[in-house]
């Protein structure tokens, strides 16, 4: 039997990978608003964003500067103090989570750059052997950032908000996790590490094929955890004019997006690794290629779905969480039970 | 990709929360400092009252239906019942047949209280009449 002689990761590697998620997912956040607008401007046959830059790829910056220069306004009556920690809440912990989360390969940095160089930088900042759970929980602790915004500002669209969100993302979370355990009682381990090589047989091993119910429910509560289109009730500008972000402005409201395009990466690269093979080679493409390529895909799909569906009502959205995903995700778990035993 | 050898798995964890704890707070602060010198600063009162169509505003009250209350009870019971059921899924090959129907015993109970609860109309959303 071949030994495979695991690399040793020192502080200074996870320090670097940390920094590294900081600074390109928040990048690659900001520019995933205006992938966002450019795809469903394609949809709608627009043009979208573009006076600013060519094809308006400065747009980002222009929002940026924007954001930061805008008048930071606390509204009367509201607890100052929860106001303005909140959105913070909502971005650190979407990167908290992240940590856990092989967003890149590990790689090792060259010789030839003085003071770092050698230096061996892991696949995910935290190799947890509870990586599943911990991600789960993490983005579930999320939830206190809207909750708290919509809380503090008392105001009752903000109120109304608040309180949507908490229903949709405890409901949604007992699906999230139930329609996970399916792969987790075939793959027999929590960590994405052992997902990933259960399915390094080519494209016939990949866990979507198995657990084809187990996928549309992650995808289904993974877009009604990170308020995507067929579920954004929280801030459904109808109803509750912008729900828990009602008061916020400048940067305060720009935080709340940056968290939630970090949750939308955080679910497209679960989604990609858990059920769609992960960082194994495909064919000719190496493997980092692919995962790219895989990651686009799950982030292209929930413009996708935003550009084709429409809203649900909050009725509609608890009668498909409750009386429909999750029996439906029991009995999915009940099922492989039984084909493992057989 | 492969594991790797760690001291202190969890280093990362803390290492990106005390990141995080200190970098977008600053950058709220710094957001804050700017505006406060860039932005143009109106002294109305008005303008810092809640959003509202047009009346003066008083403070209200953070009241909201109980059937949010309701779901977070479903919650609590059905998510800690997914909990149990995370440890039973990683050992599920160990504990063979006889873990498998102790979980299907554990699934038909909690199923019961599903019912009960359908029954009772906790999962349907009241109009408020």
């Amino acid at each position: 039997m071949e030994v495979t002689v695991l690399p040793e990761v020192t502080w200074l590697g996870v320090v670097i990978k940390a920094v590294i998620i900081l600074a390109i997912i928040s990048a690659i956040a900001g520019f995933g608003t205006y992938l966002e607008r450019k795809v469903l401007a394609f949809m709608q046959r627009r043009l979208g964003p573009m006076h600013v830059g060519p094809y308006g790829l400065l747009q980002i910056l222009a929002d940026g500067i924007k954001l930061f220069t805008k008048e930071d306004i606390v509204p009367q009556n509201a607890n100052k103090l929860i106001f303005q920690v909140a959105p913070a809440i909502t971005a650190a912990t979407a990167f908290i989570a992240l940590s856990a989360v092989p967003v890149f390969p590990d790689f090792t940095i060259p010789e030839f750059i003085p003071l770092l160089g050698g230096t061996f930088v892991p696949s995910m900042a935290a190799d947890l052997n509870i990586g599943v759970l911990f991600i789960l929980g993490m983005m579930a602790a999320g939830l206190y950032g809207p909750l708290l915004a919509g809380m503090a500002q008392a105001n009752k669209w903000g109120i109304l908000g608040s309180a949507r969100t908490a229903i949709q993302f405890l409901s949604y979370e007992v699906v999230t996790g139930l329609s996970i355990l399916a792969p987790i009682m075939l793959v027999g381990s929590l960590s994405l590490i052992e997902f990933n090589d259960y399915q390094a047989g080519g494209i016939g091993s990949w866990m979507m094929w198995q657990q084809p119910v187990a996928l549309i429910l992650f995808l289904i509560a993974g877009f009604a955890e990170t308020n995507r289109t067929p579920f954004d009730l929280l801030e459904h500008e109808a109803e509750v004019v912008s729900g828990y972000a009602t008061e916020y402005s400048g940067m305060r409201w720009g935080m709340f997006f940056i968290g939630e395009y970090a949750n939308m990466i955080t679910i497209s690269v679960l989604a990609a690794v858990i059920f769609a093979g992960g960082y194994n080679d495909l064919g000719f493409l190496a493997g980092w290629f692919v995962i790219i390529l895989k990651i686009a895909f799950f982030f292209f799909l929930m413009l996708w779905v935003r550009a084709a569906w429409p809203h649900v009502r909050p009725d509609q959205l608890m009668w498909l969480c409750w009386k429909v995903l999750m029996p439906i995700a029991v009995i999915n778990v009940v099922i492989t039970g039984f084909v493992m035993m057989a | 990709m492969t594991h790797v050898i760690t001291e202190h798995p969890y280093f990362g964890v803390f290492f990106l929360f005390a990141l995080t704890a200190i970098a977008f707070p600053a950058t709220l602060a710094a957001a804050r400092f700017v505006s406060r010198k860039l932005a143009r600063l109106d002294t109305q009162k008005l303008k810092l009252s809640i959003y509202e169509c047009g009346p003066e505003v008083t403070k209200q009250p953070n009241v909201i239906s109980a059937q949010f209350y309701l779901i977070a009870l479903l919650f609590i019971l059905f998510d800690v019942e997914i909990i149990f059921m995370f440890p039973w899924a990683i050992d599920f090959k160990l504990l063979g047949w006889f873990g498998f129907a102790e979980m299907i015993l554990f699934i038909l109970l909690l199923a019961i209280g599903f019912v009960y609860a359908w029954k009772k109309g906790a999962l349907e959303w009241h109009s408020i009449r």
